[in-house]
């Protein structure tokens, strides 16, 4: 009798370890509390010309890529190629947020690679990053025409996640009034 | 020459454990003390296993300085709390709150408490009923006493 229970408590313990492995999930990703909430309001300068501001409520009625991302950030060389041909598409406006970056630093590193972003903020302190709940960069958020948060990509844009998940969510919202 | 450098640098890596734990020197410390409180049951989101109050991450560090301005602004322990669960989820609680997700592990280990007491009652019921009592004459009983006597005696 114990021998049984023994071994079906095993098997019961086995299928969930070989679930957990196989559905690829990532422990680190931890799920984000901000979706289907409003992208929290910020007003900061725009890293070409600081004198100007930029806030999210400046997309209102448009569907748009919220990125953040740093020169110092090794994952965004990886990503960067991908935002790239995404923005030569013309499909969706990419704004960029550059966290905890020196500014020169940044300008070079776009001046460099390609500027794939309609525009990016600096959030140099890090301040704007923790609003958005973030852990580290690079980062993505899908919002919505009424400025609401639908999706959040933890780490890097690949092909991959761009064509599964991401272009069919913009293309979904872009539908919605 | 190589192998003598190597042990030389080695022999001074436990030097490195003296390293500070992370704290932001020269600050108010009644703010602080509040700060320490709060940041002990909050996890550094980057390195899971480590508290927010010691942690070295740079994330930490600056949700640290959030906790600390927001100290400093007068709110409570529950709104500063409340401001990291809208943003982390409660992910960044290391005591999670019961709710319908977190019944499980609240209470699973009770229900396994509850099982094992369970098959441990069973199995002595059982053990009982295999191993009955044995049942012995007036004389017999005598006769067994005298042996463990005899026993005793040698």
């Amino acid at each position: 009798m114990m021998r049984y229970i023994i071994v079906v408590v095993f098997l019961v313990l086995s299928t969930f370890l070989f679930i957990q492995l196989e559905s690829g999930r990532d422990p680190h990703t931890v799920p984000s509390p901000l979706i289907g909430k409003a992208a929290p309001a910020f007003s900061l300068p725009q890293l070409h010309e600081p004198a100007k501001k930029f806030s999210p409520a400046d997309m209102k009625g448009r569907v748009w890529l919220f990125n953040l991302w740093a020169s110092w950030c090794v994952s965004c060389r990886e990503e960067h190629p991908v935002l790239m041909a995404l923005s030569q598409q013309n499909i969706v406006p990419i704004i960029g947020l550059d966290y905890e970056d020196k500014t020169p630093d940044a300008e070079a590193w776009l001046a460099k690679g390609g500027n794939p972003y309609l525009l990016s903020v600096t959030d140099v302190e890090g301040r704007i990053g923790i609003d958005y709940g973030i852990t580290g960069v690079p980062e993505t958020f899908v919002i919505d025409k009424h400025g609401v948060i639908r999706y959040k990509e933890v780490g890097v844009v690949t092909p991959q996640n761009l064509h599964d998940t991401i272009l069919p969510l913009v293309a979904q919202l872009e539908r919605e009034p | 020459m190589k192998k003598l450098l190597l042990v030389a640098l080695l022999s001074v890596m436990p030097l490195a454990a003296w390293a500070e734990e992370a704290k932001d020197l020269a600050e108010d410390p009644v703010v602080e003390k509040r700060l320490v409180a709060l940041a002990k049951n909050l996890r550094c989101l980057v390195c899971q296993n480590e508290s927010l109050e010691s942690s070295h991450a740079e994330l930490a560090r600056d949700l640290r300085r959030e906790v600390r301005e927001q100290i400093r602004a007068g709110k409570s322990d529950q709104e500063i709390l409340d401001y990291l669960v809208a943003r982390y989820g409660d992910f960044v609680l290391y005591e999670p709150p019961v709710k319908s997700y977190t019944l499980l592990l609240w209470f699973g280990p009770f229900v396994l408490l509850l099982a094992g007491a369970g098959v441990l009652f069973y199995q002595v019921s059982r053990r009982r009923k295999t191993v009955p009592e044995a049942n012995l004459s007036a004389e017999a009983q005598q006769r067994a006493a005298a042996l463990l006597e005899d026993e005793e005696k040698r």
